[in-house]
This record gives structure tokens, sequence and C-alpha cells, in this order.
């Protein structure tokens, strides 16, 4: 029988959650790392067992762990992230320029054909790769060196490349977001780039269709549909059905259309899902009622999904890398909130049930589904 | 020998249990100390100071014979103590939240 195994960032360290196919009963694992802010850790696709995780610390800087079985062991690898060339300056939170400074590693995407070969995005904004494992990292530097660079400005997280997403169909395209830069698309393995913000509207920058300046929060695409991306902006839902060339909204009835997590259904790939928050100063769900909302459209009408969610008093905030799917018959929803609850549903978000709920606060949630 | 004493979290990386002990020759400096550690235990690069610059990162202290050290030139000579053994140099996490 099928197992899935979710990976969890935290605040203070990692867990690793495992279950067989009914998902009902978990084994917790954890904390790895303790004390250390993981942001991210990801398997890779080729070879499930290798785990790569971003531990990065206030005090002691960004470190990268790897594991070749699936989590039980770890060992650090390479750390050292190194603007290519002369690193610049963008903007500053008060207008002025500020030098491009590393700071940590929020995503790592692993190739979809190479163990070996991983992406990273950093704050600040910018795309490292690694060939060998995870030992040495060198940054694809046309993105941050894009001509609308010194403009890109940090949100209130940092200037920080947080979303990448690889096209399986057209292994030389990839997707990056940054916050608040907006969505970059490379055609040829990263050498050159362009902004694909055409058709967001921000009201928080001072030309609201600008191409460039929009805090993207997250973007998802189904693999068997390349090119059709959904997007949840800081505020507003959108989809692009051309590669990100151009987006419409498709916020529809949802009750906000803030919020920071999207993903689709691992085989209906125009559900997808969201988790509305209040307002960008209110980091919490409307009403103080925990809502994940699909749409089973490609956007506009949603449904609510609450069955086995708080349904009052509840304030806690799902990030941006805190959802995601497996791939099993019925297809499993997971989220992780602030509040250091993750929640699982077996049948496509119908009904949800805790697995854990008193971790750290939760940065990220990846899932594996393996055999 | 040298003795290190190095923050829990710093241990746990370097999987070592209690004070690291080192060989260094020619001067004893934070320069020298700082390097012979990350030569031991490579893992420890970048977390104490900065992979390119080499400067201390900003949450670490470098504390010995009671007294803070982490304004202290790279290169000058460290306390006779810390040189003889007698007393260890201490990196610290400084009190910053978390």
């Amino acid at each position: 029988m099928s197992r899935v195994r979710v990976l969890v960032g935290t605040r203070k360290g990692a867990f690793v959650l495992t279950a067989d196919g009914k998902r009902e009963r978990w084994e917790v694992s954890g904390p790895h790392f303790a004390g250390w802010e993981i942001y991210h850790l990801k398997g890779s696709p080729v070879a499930p067992d290798r785990l790569y995780a971003s531990q990065s610390s206030g005090w002691f800087g960004q470190m990268i762990q790897r594991s070749d079985d699936g989590g039980k062991t770890w060992d650090s690898v390479g750390n050292e992230f190194v603007y290519d060339g002369v690193a610049g300056t963008h903007q500053w939170y008060d207008g002025t320029q500020h030098p491009w400074e590393f700071a940590r590693v929020w995503h790592l995407e692993p190739s979809l054909t190479d163990a070996d070969t991983v992406y990273a995005g950093v704050e600040d904004a910018a795309l490292f790769r690694t060939v060998d494992g995870g030992r040495t990292w060198q940054e694809l530097s046309g993105l941050r060196r894009h001509t609308s660079g010194p403009s890109w400005q940090p949100g209130a997280g940092g200037l920080c490349l947080h979303t990448i997403v690889l096209d399986a169909s057209r292994p030389e395209r990839i997707f990056t977001a940054i916050s608040a830069a907006g969505a970059f698309r490379t055609d040829d393995a990263g050498e050159t780039w362009q902004p694909i913000n055409r058709g967001l509207q921000s009201q928080t920058i001072p030309d609201p269709d600008a191409e460039v300046g929009h805090c993207v929060h997250h973007v998802a695409m189904h693999p068997s549909r390349p090119g059709v991306l959904f997007m949840q902006k800081h505020w507003d839902v959108m989809r692009s059905d051309d590669a990100g060339n151009a987006w419409h909204e498709v916020s529809g009835n949802l009750p906000s259309d803030f919020g920071f997590a999207i993903d689709i259904h691992a085989h209906e790939p125009d559900t997808i899902y969201v988790v509305p928050i209040k307002s960008d100063s209110e980091h919490f769900p409307p009403d103080g009622k925990l809502r994940v909302y699909r749409s089973r459209t490609g956007g506009n009408e949603w449904e609510a999904l609450t069955e086995g969610l708080p349904q009052s008093d509840c304030y806690v905030n799902v990030l941006r890398d805190a959802m995601a799917v497996d791939s099993l018959d019925s297809c499993g929803v997971y989220f992780g909130t602030t509040g250091g609850q993750v929640y699982a549903s077996a049948n496509g978000g119908d009904t949800w049930a805790p697995i854990v709920r008193d971790l750290p606060a939760v940065l990220s949630v990846e899932v594996q589904t393996l055999p | 020998m040298i003795r290190v004493v190095l923050p829990a979290h710093l241990r746990t990386l370097a999987r070592l249990d209690g004070e690291a002990q080192l060989q260094v020759e020619g001067p004893v400096t934070q320069r020298s100390v700082l390097d012979a550690l990350e030569a031991r235990y490579p893992m420890l690069r970048g977390t104490i100071r900065d992979h390119v610059t080499q400067q201390r990162r900003p949450f670490v202290r470098f504390f010995a014979c009671e007294e803070d050290l982490s304004h202290e030139p790279l290169d000058a000579q460290l306390p006779g103590p810390i040189a003889t053994g007698a007393e260890p140099f201490m990196v610290v996490g400084a009190i910053a939240g978390g």
C-alpha cells in the first residue's frame, strides 16, 4: 500500500509525519534541527529518500541539510551562497538603494530529473542552483541582473524569492516569484528572464499595473497542464492560461482574496485550494473561522471547506509554502498554521483532521507519495 | 592545545560533545583559532564569521578570561591563558530574542 510522508518546517525545527495510504494513523518524527528555523524542506521527485532542508538562525546563519534515508539522518552540506559578481543594490523600505545581502534560503526546489540538482530561492532575492547534491551553490544571476532589479523592494518578510515552479514538459522553463517584485519566467534555463505580471493590479504601489513591484505570494501549476498558472497575490487570486503572459482575476466569491497559500488537486487541474486571510495587517482568517476554499472550476466559484476545521475563535495564519497535496487516488490535502497545527484531508478537502496540534509555528508543508 | 567552547547549536552541528581542542600553529589570534576550528569542523564555516568577508556574525560574541574580545582586531594576540590552554576561548550566541 502506498504511504505518505509530510515534511514540516517550523520556527523551531523540522518534523516528518508519516502514514499509510489511509492517512488515519500518523507517526511523528522530530524535532530535527531543534531550535533552528526550517523555512523549507523538500524531497527529490526522482529519489524520494533524498531530502533537502533549509536550516537558518539569526545567530549562526544558513545551513543546508541533506538526508539520504527519508529524514532519519541528516548531513550538513554547503552553505556558501555568494552573489555572482558585484551584487549591486535594490530599493529599501525608505526608498533608498540598499546593497544586496544574503539572509537565508526560503525555498528549495529539487530537479525533476536529477537528485543532485536543486534550485534555491533566497533572500535577498536571487536564484541559486547546486548540481552536486548541495555541496556548492552557484547563482543563476540573470534574474537578479534583470534591468528592473534595482527597483525591487522587500515586502514585510524581506526581499525574498519564495516560489520556484519547474515545467517537466519544458526543462528550460522556470517560473519564480519574488516579494515584492512579482513573477518572472525564463525559457532558457535561467540565462534570461522576463517579468510576467501583466494583468496584476496592486494598489500598494504607485503604478498599480507596473511591470514589476507586485507582492506575489505564491504560484502553483499542475504538471499535466503546463502554462496554466494560479497565483495568490497579496490581494487577489489570479489565473494565467498562457504561462504568465497575461493574468486575470478569479477571486470570485471568496470572503477575502488576501492570502498566502494556493495549491492544485493532484488529479483535477481545475480544482484549486486557497485559505483566505482577512487582510494584510490582520493575518488571520475572516470571522475567526479557519476555512479552506475550493474551486472546481479553475477559479471564480468557490466553496468553503469547514468540516473538521475550527469555526470559532481561530486566529492563525497559513503561510505561502504551508500547503501541499499528495497524489493518492483520493487526493490528500495538507496545510500547516502559525499556531502549530498541521491539518490533513484524505478526501480532497471534504473533511479535515489535525495530524498534530502543537508544533512551533509552521513555515512550510510538503508531501511525498511513496510506493 | 587551544580550548574552544561553542554554543549548543554549533556543538550539535559539529557533532561535538564538549570543548573543541585545537592545535594552532604560530601566533594565537582570533583568526588563527577560527581558521583551525573551521579546518577541523568544516560544517562550522559561515556560522561564526562570514564566508567571504570573514567578519564575525552580528549576534556572535567572543569571550575569554572574563573579557569580551569581540571587537579586538582579528590578528591581535589572544591572552596568554588561551594560548596555554588554561582558559577556553568562548564563542557565544548573543542574548537576542528567539
